[in-house]
């Protein structure tokens, strides 16, 4: 990056080119991975980790950027990954990368009819709504067959695969790259949205919604659009879910349960900050490795797996708690990824 | 710009009331294109919520509004906004998690013109219009001294460098109509004359209208150009500030009102 005049003011020098080292290296890492890792850490871990971090990238521009609470996650998911599959299977000729450009404008579209409530009521009440939207999906999935297309197990799948263009994605070294490119395009998105004019009237309707409105900013449509965008990447995170990561979903793969762990992403890793869904995505993702890895140790392998299962969830409890009280941004603060600051994020606002 | 007939701003016969208490009785006054109108009066007047109903956050129980000559039963606190009416809060109400830069450009909202397609992609015009905003903003902030602060989290300012910030947004967006509740309250007072004195500026230089709720009666006698009284609710005294200053009945409400909080 030598050949780039440095402007006047700007940074020294050594610190733009270990930033740009760091980028390359961690870009070259990311296109490396599939042949560092084993298959079963880019099946198991990897994949869905990048699956995660983006369902949490999606749930923190509604929750951490608008202050719009939703425990809705797993319902937008539900309908980004029915509507891939119908649209595969029933538009032959749509290409997948189209296919989910679609399926996540059904979700955004579904996520802004559920988001209309927020013009009315804020916080706890609207729990509500977008639990609404976690049962009635599940229900609506269920109920007609025509979402599953009638197979008798009721999970969907896509009988030809993913391929990308022409380039068949099916291998894990496929489905890496596909999840890869997907994630890092979206992350890319929505940081633009952050840093501009859409971020601030987010931002502004989270710290103070009143006077948001009275300086200006167009509250009601910011609320709508924030619901809008937030389903639209979890529609995608949902379709990728289902296809990439599991090969064969139903609508367990996306019950309230899954709601509450991309909500608890995003607790763990940093309301309001883009990297908190990837470190809370890490987080929720090794941790069992991590307790696995301890008890193996400690007793030699005489674990029993309920307890292991009870153990972490005890563990996940206690952290929940104890970040919402103390640190309510998160990994991506302890880690000293955001500059200290006094101003908090709120999931109750008063 | 309808500048020329009838004056900048008009209530009448407004009232208000919050669960059976009067906050405001039959209050009419006027305020004149290119005024600074002081609204003075003892702690709980009503002041605030003048302004509150003037920017459509709380609908009075009868009266109107005429703005520039369009009559208003109520605001809506957007429509206010897009008409131009600028509003800086008594109790700071500023977006504690953005920085102060942030802020301001939040300010602007109402004249963005993109969509969230074209920011999302960073295409030409977003990238136009954000860097026209940023401009626009680093201007204003000059206009307080606010620039080296332009980068800090809002809430981690001190109090009166926060009332600057909340003013500098007001005006971002070129108000026809300022309402400052208190802007100089909790300053000391070398900041009480800097702002006191941006205040004049914006009004004389920008023929800005403002309307300023201030106790500092020895700045508002200064700054104004017509000073409105209220006391529970209704209007005193309404005149030049030559008048207000030895108005027995101004004397009498706001000693009442210090005697009251002695006693208390
Ligand atoms: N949202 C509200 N709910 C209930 N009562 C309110 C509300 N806002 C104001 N009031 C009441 O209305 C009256 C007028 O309040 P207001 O805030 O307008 O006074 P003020 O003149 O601005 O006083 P101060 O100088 O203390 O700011 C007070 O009695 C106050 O308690
Ligand atoms: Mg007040």
């Amino acid at each position: 990056m030598s050949e780039i005049n440095l402007p006047a003011a700007a940074e020294p020098v050594d610190s733009i080119g270990l930033k740009a080292l760091g980028a390359a290296a961690a870009v070259g890492l990311l296109l490396a991975a599939p042949f560092l890792a084993s298959e079963y850490w880019i099946n198991a871990i990897i994949v869905p980790f990048l699956i995660l971090s983006l369902a949490g990238l999606g749930l923190n521009l509604l929750t951490g950027y608008a202050g719009q609470l939703s425990l809705g996650a797993g319902a937008f998911m539900m309908v980004g990954a029915y509507a891939t599959f119908s649209l595969q299977l029933r538009v032959p000729d749509l290409p997948l990368p189209l296919a989910l450009v679609v399926a996540g404008l059904i979700a955004g579209a579904v996520g802004l009819a559920f988001g209309i409530p927020s013009t009315r009521i804020k916080g706890f009440y609207l729990i509500v709504s977008t639990l609404a939207a976690q049962f009635f999906f599940e229900w609506l999935f269920l109920k007609f067959p025509w979402f599953y297309n009638g197979n008798s197990s009721a999970t969907i799948a896509l009988s030809r695969g993913l391929s990308f263009f022409g380039l068949e994605a099916n291998g894990p070294h496929g489905r890496y790259y596909l999840t890869l490119g997907i994630v890092a395009l979206l992350t890319l998105l929505s940081l633009n949205l952050i840093r501009g004019q859409t971020g601030r009237n987010w931002m502004a309707i989270r710290d103070m919604d009143t006077a948001a409105a009275v300086i200006g900013v167009p509250v009601f449509r910011a609320k709508l659009q924030a619901f809008a965008v937030s389903s639209f990447i979890l529609g995608i995170a949902g379709a990728l879910w289902a296809f990439a990561y599991l090969g064969s979903a139903s609508v367990q793969s996306f019950g309230l349960t899954r709601s509450y762990q991309i909500l608890f992403i995003i607790i763990i890793g940093g309301l309001g900050t883009i990297r908190g869904a990837y470190l809370g995505a890490a987080f929720v993702s090794l941790l069992p490795l991590a307790l696995d890895w301890l008890f193996q140790h400690l007793f030699s392998g005489h674990v029993d797996a309920g307890l292991l299962q009870n153990i972490q969830k005890a563990i996940f409890g206690i952290l929940i708690i104890w970040f919402l009280i103390k640190e309510p941004e998160g990994l991506a603060r302890l880690l000293g990824l955001r500059r200290a600051q006094g101003a908090r994020r709120r999931l109750f606002p008063s | 710009m309808n500048t020329s007939a009838g004056p900048a701003l008009e209530v009448r016969n407004v009232s208000l009331s919050f669960k059976g208490v009067k906050a405001i009785s039959d209050l009419s006054f006027q305020v004149e294109h290119h005024e600074i109108c002081a609204l003075i009066g003892p702690n709980g007047a009503g002041k605030s919520s003048l302004l509150n109903i003037l920017n459509g956050v709380y609908v009075p129980d009868s009266g109107e509004i005429v703005f520039e000559g369009e009559h208003f039963r109520r605001m809506q606190p957007l429509e206010a906004a897009r008409r131009g009416i600028g509003r800086g809060f008594q109790n700071n109400a500023l977006f504690s998690g953005m920085s102060v830069l942030d802020n301001v450009i939040a300010g602007l909202s109402r004249h963005s013109r993109v969509t969230l397609v074209e920011e999302a992609f960073r295409l030409p015009r977003a990238l136009g219009q954000e860097r026209a905003f940023r401009q626009r903003a680093h201007d204003v902030l000059q206009l307080f001294d606010l620039e080296k602060h332009a980068e800090t989290i809002v809430g981690t300012l001190p109090y009166g460098v926060q009332k600057k910030v909340e003013i500098a947004r007001a005006i971002v967006a070129k108000p026809r109509l300022l309402l400052l509740d208190e802007p100089l309250a909790g300053m000391n007072s070398a900041e009480k004359q800097e702002v006191a004195a941006v205040i004049a500026r914006l009004n004389k230089e920008l023929d800005l209208t403002i309307v300023l709720i201030e106790h500092d009666i020895g700045i508002v006698l200064k700054l104004a150009h017509h000073v409105v009284v209220l006391d529970y609710g209704r209007k005193l005294v309404d005149g030049p500030p030559e008048t207000i200053r030895d108005n027995p009945d101004v004397i009498a409400a706001y000693l009442g009102s210090e005697h009251a909080e002695v006693a208390a």
